[in-house]
């Protein structure tokens, strides 16, 4: 069991040490890019030369990518220049707007796909599955793109009860939370739903289900002692997973609502071609990735004794 | 339960006219048609027949546990008088699990996965007597120490996938038991299980039904596991019950032409291929929206005639009115009933050739390594799963070698190093004077594995479920017959399924559109497509009915006997093993623990493993009687297997200490039978034989 | 056995079979609205040039509203599709003529959004399928590689799919889209590079489901090659939740490609694209919706038609 844990934690950390020098080099593979774009475009060709001697270009990649990932980890993240300020002072405070958003969509996402997946599996084929079912097609068939210019002409051309921008210019305000959460919520939780659906409709046509009808146990404790706890393993790794699809999402949402948050950082330094910014949103991103993802491994073998114990 | 009187002196259930139907979307489909039955208390009654006959589908129906697209179309069950039909959904839940219990085919998928044993037992009592938790608790350890289980308090503590299929078992059977239901029902209990395993159940509930006040009815489709349990048998055929009566007037006065066909289907641990060949009945189950007009089975009756038969449904004939044997066949009285076939004595002793196959010490280990990339950094650490030690045997031409184990006893890893799927570790595969075990099958000349081909045991995948039956065959024909030409491989093909029995018409199905049986049955077709030396037939009708199984066993010795093809006959029946097979390998554990002519190993001296393995096969023959032999504990893991005599944690012929500490010897016993054991040779001689005909004076009894 | 009775069994022909798969559709009203869907929008890109009223290009009368007549002066010139002689003159308005109506308004540079919708669904038409085949060619055959030969192969293609999947889809995009150019080919090529893993993912899965059929076993044992067991033994029994797998993978497609454009790093303009479009009304939504609202309308009925339609093929391969 802690073999298992530490070869995921391990494997984990491969990946993310390949992904940062694969990010690294792709944007810092050729010094002269770089130069380019950090001095701008108008820049003459010796300020590019000593630019980059001073700043240690001059070195074999992989020298810079050991100082470069040295000055990651201590959270010296270079500056930026589309923001002219440390890239850090930026990064954090949009990272807890995100976090902030990504909290609120989770909150009500969790809840709401799980029972209506429960409740769908739990009769296969009743009226109800196939309502939550087909309400749960059209739902992920609406992208954010889309459903972001229908929720806001909705609610704030044709009822006017909520306000269509989100920069929270005069401090939080849970009303221009609602918009957003609204977005991701509609595109997430269906897919949630669908996978908790088949969880559960797969476990009630399990053999230990009928023994435990058969066993005369009432029907409520059938569900939730014997049905829940298996049927819910999958939806849990699914929803650790959740978060890595959030983090697209988030850049269409904070783009469209105007939200100060982390996807529209990464977006607007990758219109401005904001090197450092980019480098630091993308390794943080694939950090919460591949970090939800180990969770979400960890906690399926915790759920699961069969795994847990062999 | 106020509702059932606890006096009850009635028959505990009554089945009255019982109709069962599916519904697809196309139309109703009827299961179970007029099914009738009394139960008085204490009794057994065995439901048996082969799959699709409907007997799954009664127990369900008892269980009022009917699926949206089931239903029950007619008839009552009466539970201790009380029309089940009359419950409400409320007193139903009260029945299940106190009054009428259940135990299943696969006890672990009947067991909660993710919740711990004792929990699972425990409801029980909670639920139905509402007890105290102490009380439940006490009365499930109780429980299964009553189920003969070791350490109670362990297996309380365990999940389900840490306890061994036997263990599993039994607490599906405390579970069953623990509110003293008057009635049991036990679905193909031992199924899933291996022989030995299987043995130490069937002697359980035999000894349950003796000591406690419940009713049982047991289903099974293995004769011989009914005669050892049941007092009176229903014997089912395609929805309806064709014969019922007591055990031993069924078995020795059968007066149904089905019963008749099935006893002589099945292939007895007592007579060989030679002494009385397997009789399979013809043709197939009918479908159930497509059976016949009249008597279910009489396409395929031999005393079947027209304008009687054929004339409409027909109903139970009362054969004997004071032991209640009746049979639902017109023509009972005419038909002449004493056993044919027996002593046909055609004799097939084929002479056989030169070695074709002769395998010396082969050993195959499996490395259990870790393919992670992580563990590819750290060079982690192997252990060795030794699959087989020290394989030695020979097979000649025209030859059937069986080799007989149980699950875990490297036989399938055998055939794979033989087909060169893996290469052998150590030691020699000499295949018509070739040394084959180091050479992977895409190394193998084309002769070689046009040569040595084999016959798979599932008929459910054997075939690609993608293409035509033409089309599979017919590449394998270009692959080895060295014809490309399409018209003469389309030739070849049918040429091939005719020498299979199949219709050339079957040349554009699907395997979807075959039963299981013609599917093995073209499974054979392309074994032998290429003309090969050998085959390996892996259990190739383990999963057949019974009927089926033995047509297709034919076929597969007369394909056999005319190419003189040698057989490696794979499988865990002995009873088959004796029937068809030349000379016998018994494997446990990775080792050959004995080995010798049919004959030898049939008769004393025993390995103890090969006594116990032929004490636990259930024999349908009331004229026999067996010793019995039950072993003890589980099968140990081959990643782990004990030190010194790999039988020794279950033998029950243990000597002492040497067998834990010292690897035993071959001992010769003359001719080749050689017996892997410690104990001394004049011992072994001295063994009395497992089964004896009743009557027959038993020599050299212990 | 005669010839005779091969001739009187007719082998089902390709195309019964699918005849035969589209009937088994009609059975699921989902699969049907799906299917209905989707068939109406490869219809409306096929016949665009006949369908669409004006060029999608030509700055005509800036943000009309839905319905709005387009009434021109007879000696108007411009546009490829308006041709002169289809617009027809008003008799109260002398030299005015009137060439048509904005059934869907137009965009602040006054280009018809029906039009544009119209030509819109022949971009996505082309570019979703041609991106999802292309990633589906790169999936399959290292999915198949790596689920039926395990090991080593197995784990560097785990690998490489780990670290690709391990990025934020959109994120990674946005990386592969800001090095290189923004070519319809690139967004191509950038659509395989990150679906290939998922696909391989699923692909691997399947094989290694499918690798201890006894089919398989019985094609080892006659010495078939790889490429053999791979493309004929195991791939034909996983076409089933593959195709489930690729309907729900082209709608995810469709809307990727829609994100892309929707944030500025999609197909290079003028080119209508329907994720552009939502782009550029999204500023004047609160006044004038319905430049965004349409395009809004016609890719989120594309997705569903796809995603219904797997759901449809799904019921209908888990019945038999």
């Amino acid at each position: 069991m802690l073999i298992l844990i530490g070869r995921r934690l391990g494997s984990m950390i491969l990946v993310m040490l390949v992904v940062s020098a694969l990010t690294f080099i792709t944007l810092e593979a050729q010094p002269g890019s770089v130069a380019t774009k950090v001095l701008g475009p108008y820049s003459s060709e010796e300020q590019r030369e000593i630019w980059l001697e001073n700043n240690g270009y001059n070195e074999p990649i992989w020298e810079r990518y050991v100082v470069w990932l040295g000055n990651f980890l201590s959270g010296d993240f270079g500056e930026s220049t589309r923001f002219k300020t440390e890239v850090s002072n930026v990064l954090w405070p949009r990272l807890g707007n995100t976090a902030i958003l990504a909290a609120a969509t989770m909150a009500l996402v969790i809840p709401i796909s799980l029972v209506l997946g429960v409740l769908a599996g739990m009769r296969e084929g009743s009226r109800t599955d196939r309502t939550i079912s087909v309400v749960s097609i059209f739902t992920t068939s609406v992208p954010e793109i889309a459903s972001a210019p229908i929720l806001a002409f909705i609610f704030v051309f044709l009822l006017g009860i909520l306000p269509g921008t989100s920069s929270f210019q005069n401090g939080f305000s849970i009303a221009e939370l609602i918009l957003p959460t609204m977005v991701l919520v509609l595109y997430d939780f269906g897919y949630v739903t669908r996978m908790t659906r088949a969880s559960m409709a797969e476990v009630m046509t399990t053999h230990y289900i009928r023994t435990a009808v058969l066993k005369g146990l009432p029907y409520k404790r059938v569900i939730v002692k014997h049905a829940l706890r298996n049927a819910l393993i999958a939806p849990f790794t699914v929803v650790m997973l959740q978060i890595n699809w959030l983090l697209s999402g988030v850049i269409v949402t904070e783009y469209f609502f105007a939200y100060k948050g982390f996807g529209a950082l990464l977006l607007e330094a990758a219109l401005n071609q904001d090197i450092f910014v980019i480098e630091a949103c993308t390794v943080i991103a694939v950090i919460v990735a591949v970090g939800s993802q180990a969770i979400s491994d960890i906690g399926y073998t915790f759920l699961n004794p069969r795994i847990r114990f062999s | 339960m106020g509702k059932f009187q606890a006096d009850w002196d009635g028959p505990v259930l009554e089945c009255k006219s019982l109709s069962i139907s599916y519904y697809t979307r196309a139309a109703e489909i009827p299961a179970v048609q007029d099914f009738n039955l009394a139960l008085k208390k204490n009794e057994t009654i065995g439901l048996v027949g082969e799959s699709g006959c409907g007997k799954s589908t009664v127990a369900m129906a008892i269980m009022r546990y009917m699926g949206k697209n089931m239903a029950i179309t007619g008839g009552q069950v009466l539970y201790k008088g009380v029309d089940l039909a009359t419950l409400s959904e409320e007193e139903l839940r009260q029945l299940r699990g106190s009054e009428i219990s259940m135990v299943y085919q696969e006890p672990m998928a009947s067991l909660n996965p993710a919740m711990k044993l004792d929990r699972q037992l425990m409801e029980v009592p909670l639920y139905h007597e509402h007890v105290s938790e102490q009380e439940a608790y006490d009365r499930a350890v109780k429980m299964l120490s009553n189920v003969k289980l070791p350490d109670p308090e362990r297996v309380m503590a365990s999940y389900p996938h840490q306890i061994s299929g036997g263990q599993q078992q039994r607490v599906v059977i405390a579970m069953a038991l623990l509110s003293e239901p008057s009635l049991l029902l036990l679905d193909e209990p031992t199924t899933a299980l291996d022989v030995t395993v299987e043995a130490g159940i069937v002697e359980l509930i035999a000894e349950l039904a003796g000591r406690i006040q419940t009713s049982m009815i047991y289903i099974s489709h293995n004769l011989g596991l009914i005669l050892e349990t049941c007092d009176r048998i229903n014997v089912m055929y395609s929805g309806q019950v064709v014969e019922e009566g007591s055990v031993s007037e069924v078995f020795d006065k059968m007066r149904h032409p089905y019963t008749q066909g099935l006893f002589s289907a099945i292939p007895l641990p007592t007579a060989d291929k030679n002494a009385r060949p397997l009789q399979a009945i013809r043709g197939q189950l009918p479908l159930p929206h497509a059976r016949p007009k009249g008597c279910y089975f009489g396409p395929r009756c031999d005393h079947f005639r027209d304008g009687l038969c054929d004339g409409g449904p027909i109903s139970m004939q009362t054969v004997d009115e004071a032991s209640g044997h009746g049979s639902r066949c017109l023509r009972w009285t005419e038909i002449n009933w004493t056993r044919v076939g027996a002593g046909a004595g055609q004799d097939v002793h084929a002479d056989f050739g030169e070695s074709v196959l002769n395998v010396e010490h082969m050993k195959k280990y499996y490395e259990l390594k870790d393919t992670s990339m992580a563990a590819m950094i750290k060079g982690g650490s192997s252990r060795h799963v030794k699959a087989n030690e020290s394989i030695s045997f020979l097979a000649r031409e025209a030859e059937t070698v069986a080799i007989v184990g149980e699950s875990g006893c490297g036989k399938s890893t055998l055939a794979k190093v033989l087909m060169g799927l893996e290469t052998a570790t150590e030691g020699t595969v000499n295949f018509q004077g070739k040394d084959l075990s180091q050479v992977p099958v895409q190394q193998r000349q084309r002769d070689d594995v046009k040569a040595l081909q084999m016959v798979f045991q599932n008929p459910f995948d054997t075939l690609n479920p993608s293409h035509t039956v033409g089309s599979q065959l017919g590449r394998v024909i270009r692959k080895f017959g060295g014809i490309t030409d399409g018209e003469a491989v389309r030739r070849r093909v049918l040429e091939l399924l005719d020498i299979v029995k199949l219709p050339s018409d079957f040349y554009f199905r699907r395997p979807r559109q075959l039963s299981g049986g013609q599917k093995q049955r073209v499974g054979i077709a392309r074994a032998f497509a290429g003309n090969p030396t050998m085959v390996v037939a892996d259990e190739p009708v383990s999963a057949l009915d019974v009927s089926v199984a033995a047509a297709v066993t034919g076929l597969l010795m007369d394909i056999q006997r005319t190419y003189r093809t040698t057989l490696l006959f794979i499988s865990h029946d002995l009873s088959l093993v004796r029937y068809l097979a030349d000379r016998v390998v018994v494997m446990y554990l990775g080792h050959i623990v004995e080995q010798g002519t049919t004959e030898e190993i049939f008769s004393p001296p025993y390995h103890p493993y090969t006594e116990a393995l032929l004490s636990a096969v259930p024999i349908a023959d009331t004229s026999i009687e067996k010793k019995r032999i039950i072993l003890e504990g589980s099968l140990p893991s081959v990643i782990n297997p004990p030190k010194g005599c790999v039988f020794h944690t279950r033998c029950h012929r243990k000597i002492g200490d040497i067998c834990q500490s010292q690897v035993p010897p071959q001992v010769d016993m003359g001719g080749g039978h050689r017996i892997l054991c410690h104990i001394p040779e004049d011992e072994l001689k001295a063994m009395g034989p497992v089964i004896v005909q009743k009557g027959e004076p038993q020599e050299a009894a212990e | 056995m005669t010839d005779s009775a091969l001739q009187l069994s007719k082998r089902p022909s390709a195309a019964t079979r699918v005849l035969k798969a589209i009937l088994l559709l009609r059975e699921s009203w989902v699969g049907m609205l799906g299917a209905a869907l989707v068939l109406f929008w490869i219809l409306v890109a096929v016949f665009a040039p006949v369908l669409a009223p004006f060029s999608p290009n030509d700055n005509l009368v800036p943000i009309a509203t839905p319905g709005t007549e387009f009434v021109t002066d007879a000696n108007w010139q411009s546009g490829k599709f308006v041709a002169k002689d289809s617009c027809t003159p008003i008799e109260d308005e002398p030299g005015k003529v009137y060439c048509g109506t904005f059934w869907l308004g137009t965009d602040n540079l006054g280009r018809d959004i029906l039009s544009r919708i119209i030509w819109g669904a022949q971009t996505v038409l082309i570019f979703a399928p041609m991106a999802t085949f292309f990633a589906y060619l790169v999936g399959i055959p290292m999915g198949l590689w790596a689920g039926y030969s395990r090991g080593r192969v197995d784990a560097i293609f785990s690998f490489i799919s780990n670290v690709i999947l391990s990025y934020p889809v959109l994120v990674l995009y946005v990386l592969i889209i800001t090095t290189i150019d923004r070519s319809s080919m690139n967004i191509v090529a950038a659509v395989v590079f990150a679906s290939a893993p998922g696909i391989f993912r699923i692909v691997r899965g399947l094989a290694m489901d499918l690798r201890p059929r006894e089919y398989v076993f019985a094609a080892e044992t006659r010495g078939e090659p790889l490429w053999y067991v791979l493309f004929m033994e195991i791939l034909p029994n996983a076409r089933g939740p593959l195709i489930v797998d690729a309907m729900l993978r082209l709608g995810y497609v469709i809307i990727t490609i829609g994100t892309l454009a929707f944030l500025g790093l999609g197909l290079p303009p003028p080119d209508p694209d329907w994720g552009r479009m939502i782009s550029e009304g999204r500023q004047m939504i609160q006044v004038f919706p319905h430049i965004s609202l349409f395009p809004c309308l016609a890719i989120s009925s594309l997705v569903l038609g796809f995603n219904l339609l797997a759901d449809g093929l799904r019921e209908i391969s888990l019945r038999d």
